[in-house]
């Protein structure tokens, strides 16, 4: 019983995760139309810009801050820079272009840190464990991150549904030419949920870093499942980024917990567990191509 | 028969890529023969999927998967041959390219045909992701599969025979792969000239218009994507044989995004800019990895450049305007 509900935190905790980097990536889509590979990419920058400032100066709160600017600002400079001009094209294009970003940053940060992944420390008020009710003992880091993303699904919500700001961003995702006649100024817009996204990015990173090592490639591995994610919870839609982000997590993590065991019933123990292991990664994916033929539009479609 | 500009630089690649041999071996660099294979078979794999990509509009972002799967098939088939034990039983291994090629074409366009009828049910953004996540299945099947190698890649002992032909030298093996190159192109060739192709054409411009003068676009589309997995099949089954390895790297989503590179490096929607697309990338790696170890940095920028600013590829500044136009 209690194994069952520390795997249903841990894959809520995943699914936090998923959905700190879904929520700017749908946004991003849902509003510029764009299609970003190197978001991703935003996300190692803070996990390795809070690993290394956390290791020298030994704050977490320094670290995490570190991760933020990282993420926020090179995001913002990107997108400035290349992605502005990606917005009218076609989906092709930007799939290459940013695929061409990811090359440029995972080659960036092996030439600053080396090839050798980094580790972070989980900070010393956060590395206890809480008992739950039922006597479960659980890290409280893992509690934290799920209380922060709890905490930034409660903010975007507002941040959307009763602020100006968040009015523009949703009037953008439905009639994005009405906009603009009315003179809005878009590409500040534009920079401005870009930025937000590679900061919700760069949060995710920062946080990963005490869990998983730091490395190369630790961008990509997160960014397939996050796109599983917007698709199917439906391009554009940050409810449908919250929904898609807990359903993708947990089922990662249930069938990647339990499904070796129930296999070793009907077959050797080796070959439960690589069948098994390879199941696991499969899952999430046949999921998605389920629900995109049950639902090609995702279960929350963003655009009517 | 040679009539445009197009056809002219095109027999005059072939010409070059024929004596290419003489010419490496002339100036002691016989590398270059080996390098050259995996252009060719690299290009076979970008013609394909520019079949699909550049002339029938479908933006598939996981045709690694047919080109691994044809590369899978070949090893599998090796692996069984060696270890004298048939494939579940029933089928039996060989290490007989006469054999273990159309099986690795047929397995491939099977793939597609089953992979195609269910991603062409949707279109645009979500086509692109479900075509990823079919490739994503396919890879982790693979590395779970601990029999044949799993993350490690499975080994062949030897390349396959050949009847009358030794393809275990890189000079017969170089032009195997430029055979079957040509042999594809001309294929291709045909197809978009073809009534066939000026509907999967048709669709990539209006599919609605097509289907409203009474084509059954999905089977098109579906054909065509089949025909392009048979032929990202045959690169993968000859990469195989040429390296003696079936690796998942064949599988890995990053191969997916290096074909779409080379076709739009080349120029989509013209087939023989998808090969210059593969030399001009594999070109550049080997050029670039000379200088420094860093190479994907310089790498990505061009790439970005190329796109923002020269989306009409090389073979468009070569040969004139689009046939496509």
């Amino acid at each position: 019983m209690n194994l069952l509900l520390e795997q249903l935190l841990n894959g809520l905790q995943f699914g936090v995760m998923l959905f700190l980097l879904a929520a700017g990536l749908t946004l991003v889509f849902g509003i510029m139309g764009l299609i970003n590979l190197a978001h991703g990419s935003l996300y190692m920058i803070g996990a390795y810009a809070a690993a290394y400032v956390g290791v020298r100066t030994g704050s977490f709160l320094l670290a995490i801050l570190a991760g933020l600017a990282a993420a926020a600002a090179t995001g913002v400079a990107v997108e400035m820079i290349v992605l502005r001009r990606l917005y009218r094209r076609d989906h092709l294009h930007q799939v290459l272009a940013t695929f061409g970003l990811i090359l440029f940053f995972n080659e960036g940060m092996s030439i600053l840190f080396g090839r050798q992944p980094l580790f972070a420390n989980v900070p010393a008020t956060l590395a206890g464990a809480l008992t739950l009710p039922g006597g479960l003992r659980y890290p409280v880091y893992r509690l934290v991150i799920m209380a922060t993303g709890a905490g930034v699904a409660g903010f975007l919500y507002l941040l959307i549904q009763h602020t100006r700001i968040g009015m523009l961003v949703r009037a953008g995702a439905t009639h994005r030419d009405m906009v603009r006649a009315l003179g809005v100024n878009v590409p500040l817009l534009y920079t401005a949920v870009f930025g937000l996204g590679a900061l919700l990015a760069g949060l995710a990173g920062s946080m990963a870093g005490p869990l998983l090592s730091v490395q190369i490639g630790m961008g990509e591995q997160i960014l397939i499942l996050t796109f599983v994610v917007i698709v199917i919870g439906g391009i554009g839609s940050v409810r449908g980024a919250v929904i898609g982000a807990l359903l993708v997590g947990l089922v990662d993590t249930m069938v990647r917990a339990f499904l070796p065991g129930l296999l070793r019933g009907i077959m050797s123990n080796a070959s439960a567990d690589s069948v098994g292991g390879g199941f696991s990664s499969i899952s999430v994916y046949l999921l998605m191509a389920i629900v995109l033929l049950w639902r090609p539009r995702g279960l929350f479609p963003a655009h009517g | 028969m040679v009539e445009t500009r197009e056809q002219r630089a095109a027999l005059l690649g072939l010409a070059v890529l024929a004596i290419l041999p003489w010419a490496a071996d002339a100036i002691g660099q016989g590398f270059v023969i080996t390098l050259a294979s995996r252009v060719l078979i690299n290009a076979l794999a970008a013609v394909s999927l520019d079949l699909i990509l550049g002339f029938g509009g479908l933006v598939s972002f996981g045709h690694a998967a047919f080109f691994g799967i044809g590369g899978y098939v070949v090893g599998i088939l090796a692996f069984h041959a060696g270890e004298g034990e048939a494939l579940f039983g029933l089928v039996p291994g060989t290490d007989q390219a006469l054999i273990a090629l159309p099986a690795a074409v047929a397995v491939a366009s099977l793939a597609a045909l089953a992979i195609g009828a269910l991603s062409l049910r949707t279109s645009g953004v979500h086509f692109i992701m479900i075509t990823l996540a079919f490739a994503q299945m396919v890879y982790f099947l693979f590395v779970s599969l601990k029999t044949y190698g799993g993350d490690d890649g499975l080994i062949m002992s030897r390349r396959d025979g050949f009847p009358g032909i030794d393809l275990r030298d890189n000079t017969v093996f170089y032009y195997l792969c430029l055979a079957a190159l040509a042999a594809f192109l001309a294929l291709c060739d045909r197809l978009v000239g073809s009534r066939f192709g000026m509907v999967i054409r048709g669709c990539r411009e209006n599919e609605r218009r097509m289907a409203a003068l009474g084509y059954a676009t999905y089977g098109y589309k579906l054909t065509a994507f089949a025909i392009a997995g048979a032929g990202a099949g045959l690169a993968g089954a000859l990469l195989a044989n040429h390296d003696k390895f079936a690796s998942p790297d064949m599988l890995h989503w990053t191969k997916s995004g290096e074909l779409m590179v080379m076709v739009i490096l080349g120029g989509m929607g013209t087939l023989y800019g998808a090969v210059l697309g593969a030399f001009l990338l594999i070109g550049l790696e080997s050029l670039l990895a000379a200088f420094t170890d860093h190479w994907m940095f310089v790498l990505g920028p061009v790439l970005i450049l190329v796109i923002l600013f020269a989306d009409r590829g090389l073979w468009g500044a070569l040969a004139g305007a689009s046939r496509d136009g």
